[in-house]
């Protein structure tokens, strides 16, 4: 392979070097003449909001009042806060246990779609329907489904046996966290279903067809040659659903604002209440960049993993 | 994969998990569609069995579309989309095809400058976003949404159509560039057009997550008038502590008509825009 791939490199060799070196020319120009607009945008609306954002964190900023320099003040204030912990716990809790669902039930539902049955193409339009939607509005939804008196859910459950008026979802602060890691499920699901399933689909079957002539059952066709096969699509689809999971934000605030009792506060939800509710901007953007080591981290690592690939 | 053993291993294997799925997946559907068709004394009577309608009425659509700005916000939703996402279009060629087809010097550095930025969550940026937002005088304008949205929009896009330009093969733009024409017009004639399902694919995945969006429309846009859907929804329908739970949900349902319409009709680029980033091949 590498003997052959030299010999074509030798055989390429005259062509290719005039070429490369005309486009090197004008290309550089053109290059830098269109990437040049959007990347000055992206510069003036995201890279100088983020240095910004930064420099916010560093001053004691309300509202009604200059702003005043405090340095790592407000990052002081945070670590003191036993809010800003609960609400630190809370977000990993809801990114791990939801990631967790997501992940396992996605995987779920792409083995069940990778068969041959009826209809497979309205079957996968409809399962990809809560990923569409707009989250608000599917969240208002739920947020009737389990609504502390007319939840349909306690209808079946009173009918069922259960002490009315039934559990109370979005007022007991597990069954708040557990009813937001359960919506963030239900939309985030689909996702994975339909990307793993478009990676299901690139196993040529004759892998499959080799194991089974080899004596390998259902459980070790899985776990020998579709994981291995599945992981780069399982790896790259779940750190980027984490890093968007992780910085959540319209899910929680429009089905409990955080409450009861901070107990689904998230950070980002948390730096909001701070920031636009309570109107105190630098103290909102310390806890908003608390989010950035973890962050940054994924959002590093996913990046150079996809470029690699 | 075959599956063997008759109908029983069938309906084992497929239709009762499917079945269990679908319902997952549909259910706060079906129940947006039934509450939003009640009558406010079927809605709020716990002895009925709640997932049927007995006496179906329009009223809460019609109280929704006369009595609340819907309409308006309806309309300012989908310009904002229409327009971030033409805007997120443009931008994101004009990232995407020099990256993808010219090896210029730096461009390898700025590709993954793109796609970091594609990484970066609103609630990182919101409250600086703000700040900058106010400071500019465009609060209460849907030209504030119109220009951070494609913040999202043009690292998603570029990131997307470079994977389709990087499949046209360099010897067509070459014999172009051979016959005397330009890098512009080699990439206008020959290159774009040969890419127009990457286009469909980044703009319908644009269009939706621009229907979406609610974190800067909810701090930049206060008015009635200027609101977009999700906002005018979770400010407007929900007055205090009183919920219109029929209007709502049939503001829900209506809100979702025309990304669901779009989007059935072009599922097929929708997954491969979903898919392109994770999936070769």
């Amino acid at each position: 392979m590498a003997a052959l791939r030299s010999e074509t490199a030798i055989a390429l060799e005259p062509r290719r070097l005039p070429r490369a070196r005309f486009r090197l020319k004008e290309g550089t120009a053109f290059g830098w003449l269109m990437v040049a607009p959007p990347l000055l945008f992206l510069i003036a609306f995201v890279g100088y909001p983020f240095i910004y954002g930064i420099w916010l964190s560093l001053e004691d900023r309300s509202v009604a009042r200059p702003a005043v320099f405090i340095g790592l003040g407000n990052f002081i204030a945070d670590a003191r806060d036993p809010v800003f912990w609960q609400v630190v716990r809370n977000t990993f809790t809801y990114t791990i246990v939801a990631t967790i669902l997501k992940a396992a039930g996605g995987l779920a539902l792409a083995l069940v779609m990778n068969q041959n049955f009826r209809m497979k193409n309205l079957v996968r339009a409809m399962v990809l329907l809560p990923f569409i939607v707009p989250t608000v509005l599917s969240t208002i939804a739920w947020m009737w489904i389990l609504d502390p008196a007319f939840s349909v859910l306690n209808w079946f459950l009173v009918h069922m046996g259960v002490r009315p008026p039934g559990p109370s979802w979005l007022g007991n602060p597990y069954l708040a966290m557990g009813s937001v890691i359960f919506v963030n499920t239900w939309r985030g699901l689909p996702f994975y279903a339909i990307t793993l399933l478009a990676g299901l689909q690139t196993i040529p079957s004759d892998l499959y067809d080799a194991a089974t002539i080899d004596g390998a059952g259902a459980w070790h066709r899985f776990r020998y040659v579709t994981l291995p096969l599945l992981q780069p699509v399982i790896l790259i689809v779940t750190m980027f659903s984490v890093i968007f999971t992780f910085a959540d934000f319209q899910l929680v605030y429009v089905l409990t604002r955080g409450g009861p009792a901070n107990a689904t506060h998230l950070l980002a939800t948390y730096s909001f209440d701070l920031a636009m509710t309570a109107g105190q901007l630098g103290h909102g953007a310390s806890v908003a960049l608390t989010m950035l080591p973890a962050l940054g981290l994924m959002i590093i690592a996913l990046t150079l993993y996809m470029r690699r690939r | 994969m075959v599956v063997r053993g008759g109908w029983r291993v069938r309906a084992l294997q497929l239709w009762l998990p499917l079945g269990f799925f679908l319902l997952f997946t549909l259910f706060p559907f079906y129940w947006m569609a039934v509450t939003s068709l009640k009558p406010n004394a079927e809605l709020y009577n716990t002895q009925m069995m709640p997932l049927l309608v007995y006496h179906p009425t329009l009223k809460h659509y019609v109280d929704l579309l006369t009595q609340t700005s819907f309409l308006l916000w309806t309309w300012n939703t989908m310009l904002v989309a229409v327009i971030s996402t033409a805007i997120s279009l443009v931008l994101g060629v004009m990232l995407a095809y020099p990256l993808a087809r010219i090896n210029f010097p730096g461009s390898a550095l700025i590709a993954i400058a793109v796609a970091a930025t594609y990484l970066v969550p609103q609630p990182l940026l919101f409250i600086p976003m703000a700040d900058i937002i106010n400071r500019m005088g465009l609060g209460d304008t849907l030209t504030s949404v119109i220009l951070t949205y494609p913040t999202m929009l043009v690292p998603f896009c570029a990131w997307l159509l470079m994977g389709y330009f990087k499949t046209v093969p360099h010897e067509l733009e070459e014999a172009a560039r051979i016959d005397g024409a330009s890098h512009f017009q080699a990439m206008w004639r020959i290159v774009l057009p040969l890419c127009t399902p990457g286009f469909i694919s980044a703009g319908i995945f644009a269009f939706t997550l621009a229907q979406n969006e609610f974190l800067y429309a909810l701090i930049f846009l206060t008015k009635t008038d200027v609101r977009t859907v999700p906002v005018g929804a979770i400010a407007e329908l929900i007055r205090g502590d009183v919920f219109y739970w029929g209007q709502l949900m049939a503001a829900a349902l209506l809100g979702s008509v025309p990304v669901a319409i779009i989007y059935s009709f072009f599922v097929e680029h929708y997954v491969a825009g979903l898919t392109a980033g994770s999936v070769k091949g």
